[in-house]
């Protein structure tokens, strides 16, 4: 077997052996969760007759392992079970959720992720003068500041004073694309300048660890422009850890925007995941879980299999 | 000068000038920003409601996890969602009366025993079939019964037979209840066909809109019915969007993306009223922030170490710190003026001698634990941590713990001697008291057991010379207020706001926010 598919049949393994295990702690952690289904539903609102009606419907009292079997086996099948709180098929609710989190998660990507690694390769070029300086300085600043602190800020200069784009992200299924574009400008500016500063800064370090290699040196002898030697023989060099740090990035846009959700009351899978954890929703809690996880550990393993294929090394093996 | 004022009035009830303009140009007229005021609040009336067009409200409290059930609502934006499409029977008029919905008329017997509801002839429901007496109780039926999970569990208990006649629906009770028609204003008892026993998540009533898009904790849109019996609703389209924080919600009102919001945080409340677009409203209600002890638990079972917290603790301090002005100070009881047969009692005010009095009488002298959250009530720690400095001005020393969110309603409320809680406030006396102060009530929070108040609540059910009842109601407050564990220091208002592009709001109506989540159906979007 060629070498480089075996690393990457390796990989693909031990991703599904670490999701088959996360699911395992999604799980077990869901059941160790303080407080009871049933209440959580009914809140203040719950008369002992009314729980434990609902504690016998939600079938709260079979075992623990039976449980996770059955839950497992149909989550293979596409069947995540239905919500607690609401009656619904879980698998179609979340389908919804998950679209828009995309959506966003795309627009924000597309925007982002260029102008990061340009942004990087800028900053080498004028290595220590003032672009470099200040496209460090504002990015180092914007990734420091809390992101709902410039969502607020964003949200009343742009949407309060200048009335340019909405404050709420509100998007629908009878939007057409320009609408829903419009509608998340705030929401993709504020993650754009969150995950801004990670993925440039990593560009930029990356980059010059290798402008110090004697290649380096061989191809500016040549008489290249600097932008082409960073571009043409820099670049392709550093592409692992570039590729490292984008997929995190990308992975976060995806699991970790539930703040911004919530500021731009944007319909994702945060909101989403946060209301049934309130509610001890346990199965909609699994599923989303499983689903972040998924989602994570998907986007490592396309970064280390790019970092495999890019190492000639690896690909031409002796 | 006289037509001039008048004219400036109506421009700006017909929203062709703004309402800070003409505040300005009034006074410059020399009339003083009260009058003027007035003076719009009549223009407004006399442009009169006007019809068409979209509202849009923007509202806290609603989840993703919330069911489109009556019977399960349980937050602000599931009752203004129910309000749309679906009525009660009877419903509380803006002053505190009684308005028919459903029900045409009701009268009881002579014992306040057995009530008669009228249905309202000729109504349909929004699926087009017309409402029986048999709807009626296949609905009440739903929301009684041992295994039913509605909210109005409760209500239902002390009626013991509901049935049809013809077009009456006769109500009978296990005893007397001259408040009946009152309790059958729960906004979970909305009638629906048959009960809503087939599908009750169908939002099929007999309300003023018919919804058309249903994302829940996200977005409602409903269009108006045009079958509708009564002169309810106003736009054409309204649509209700769920905007749970806080900065979102009030940004939302002022980019004009919305034209009206609940829940306006005290703390901002008046800065949002300083935007020329904008005004907020504040109103009375029967909310209230409390701290609730166990009166069967040490030391608390001691009623001196009540009374010293009850003089412990400074009202005035805590409206002005924790609800900043929007709201009046507490009596130690649940009832305040927005009951209707509400006397007040003599205000204890902050006296620490009082307090150090009453704490050395009771012979205890070690510290009290208060157990807190942040959602308990907006708040609630900062409010905890004022009692505590006050305390310790009579020598009383009370250890705070923080208890987190999750789980607060379930492991500590009505679990734990003392903690910090809300009420909403019902729309009667013998409502709240019998939800948390009859010694066998489930939300008996503070453990209240007084076998004499049990008897008077049960009386005073029966009675039906309201002077009478008013002086049993008082007799009532002043034993929660002498002897039981119910520290109230605040009665929280709704504050609510509405931007310039929509009219109609009417101040002090009774109930819930927004007008009693009426506000959307009863205001109208200026041409």
């Amino acid at each position: 077997m060629h070498p480089v598919l075996k690393l990457l049949t390796q990989r693909i393994a031990l991703s599904l052996i670490l999701l088959l295990m996360i699911s395992v702690l999604i799980f077990a952690g869901t059941m160790i969760l303080p407080g009871d289904v049933a209440q959580s539903i009914l809140g203040q609102s719950a008369t002992p007759e009314a729980l434990e009606n609902l504690r016998a419907e939600l079938g709260l009292n079979d075992p623990p392992v039976t449980r996770y079997f059955q839950w497992f086996f149909g989550a293979l099948q596409g069947d995540l079970g239905t919500a607690l709180t609401s009656g619904q098929d879980i698998t179609s609710a979340i389908g919804s959720r998950l679209s828009n989190t995309l959506f966003l998660a795309f627009w924000a990507a597309l925007i982002a992720v260029p102008l990061a690694i340009f942004l990087g390769l800028l900053s080498v070029r004028y290595k220590d003068r003032w672009p470099d300086k200040l496209i460090s300085g504002v990015t180092l600043a914007s990734i420091s500041i809390p992101e709902f602190l410039i969502g607020y800020v964003l949200m009343y200069l742009v949407a309060v004073k200048l009335r340019w784009f909405p404050s709420v992200a509100m998007i629908n299924d009878s939007m057409n694309l320009w609408q829903k574009l419009n509608s998340i400008a705030l929401p993709v500016a504020v993650l754009t300048l969150v995950v801004l500063a990670h993925m440039m800064r990593m560009t930029r370090a990356a980059i010059l660890n290798v402008m110090q290699s004697a290649y380096i040196e061989t191809a500016e002898l040549k008489g290249l422009s600097t932008f082409k030697v960073i571009w043409r023989h820099a670049f392709p060099n550093s592409i692992a850890p570039i590729v490292n740090v984008v997929m995190l990035n990308l992975a976060y846009l995806v699991v970790g925007v539930v703040v911004i959700e919530v500021v731009f009351v944007y319909p994702g899978m945060g909101q989403y995941l946060v209301d049934h954890v309130s509610k001890r929703d346990v199965p909609v809690v699994q599923a989303c879980g499983l689903i972040f996880a998924a989602v994570y550990i998907g986007l490592n393993m396309v970064a280390d299999i790019v970092s495999i294929l890019s190492n000639p090394r690896l690909r031409h093996p002796k | 000068m006289n037509d001039y004022l008048k004219h400036l009035a109506q421009e700006a009830a017909l929203g062709r000038m703004g309402r800070r303009e003409f505040l300005g140009r009034a006074a410059a007229l020399g009339v003083t920003a009260l009058g003027a005021n007035t003076l719009l609040a009549s223009a407004a009336k006399a442009a009169g409601p006007q019809a068409g067009g979209t509202l849009r409200v923007g509202l806290q409290g609603g989840s993703t996890t919330d069911s489109m059930d009556p019977a399960l609502a349980t937050n602000q934006v599931a009752l203004s969602v129910i309000r749309l499409w679906g009525e009660p029977l009877v419903e509380l008029a803006e002053d505190g009366g009684l308005d028919g919905m459903v029900a045409e008329s009701f009268e009881a017997s002579a014992d306040a025993k057995t009530w008669t509801f009228k249905i309202r002839s000729g109504i349909t429901f929004s699926n087009g079939k017309a409402v029986t007496a048999e709807d009626v109780v296949a609905t009440m039926e739903r929301h009684s019964g041992e295994d039913t999970k509605s909210g109005a569990l409760g209500i239902m208990r002390s009626i013991t037979k509901v049935s049809a006649d013809g077009d009456n629906v006769v109500f009978e009770l296990d005893s007397p209840n001259a408040d009946l028609p009152y309790l059958l204003t729960d906004y979970h008892l909305v009638i629906q066909p048959n009960g809503g026993k087939d599908d009750p998540a169908a939002a099929i009533g007999t309300g003023a809109y018919v919804m058309k898009a249903v994302d829940m904790g996200v977005r409602f849109v409903a269009e108006k019915n045009p079958n509708y019996w009564g002169d309810l609703g106003n736009a054409e389209t309204i649509e209700y969007v769920v905007i749970n924080d806080n900065t979102a919600r009030v940004a939302a009102l002022q980019a004009g993306q919305v034209d009206m919001i609940d829940r306006v945080p005290p703390r901002t409340a008046k800065l949002v009223d300083r935007a020329p677009n904008i005004t907020v409203h504040s109103t009375a209600g029967p909310g209230h922030y409390v701290f609730i002890a166990h009166c069967d638990t040490d030391p608390f079972a001691n009623n001196d170490v009540r009374m010293a917290l009850k003089y412990g603790i400074n009202r005035e301090e805590l409206v002005d710190k924790i609800l900043n002005g929007f709201g009046s100070v507490g009596n130690d009881s649940p009832i305040n003026a927005s009951y209707p047969l509400f006397t007040a009692a003599e205000q204890r005010t902050y006296d620490p001698d009082k307090a150090k009095f009453h704490m050395k009488k009771s012979g205890y002298d070690g510290s009290i634990l208060l157990r807190t959250s942040d959602n308990s009530f907006p708040g609630a720690p900062d409010a905890a941590a004022l009692f505590q400095q006050s305390l310790a001005a009579a020598g009383i020393e009370l250890e705070i713990k923080r208890e987190p969110n999750d789980g607060y309603w379930s492991e500590v409320w009505n679990k734990q001697p003392f903690c910090t809680s809300y009420w909403g406030g019902r729309p009667t006396q013998d409502q709240m008291f019998t939800t948390a102060y009859l010694s066998t009530a489930d939300w008996n929070d503070t453990r209240f057991n007084n076998e004499q108040f049990d008897q008077m609540l049960i009386a005073a059910r029966g009675e039906l010379d309201n002077a009478k009842r008013t002086q049993m109601y008082a007799d009532m407050s002043d034993m929660v207020r002498n002897e039981g564990g119910l520290i109230c220091p605040m009665f929280n208002d709704f504050v609510d706001a509405t931007s310039d592009k929509v009219d109609g709001w009417v101040d002090g109506v009774k109930g819930h926010a927004l007008m009693n989540a009426y506000a959307p159906l009863k205001m109208w979007v200026k041409a």
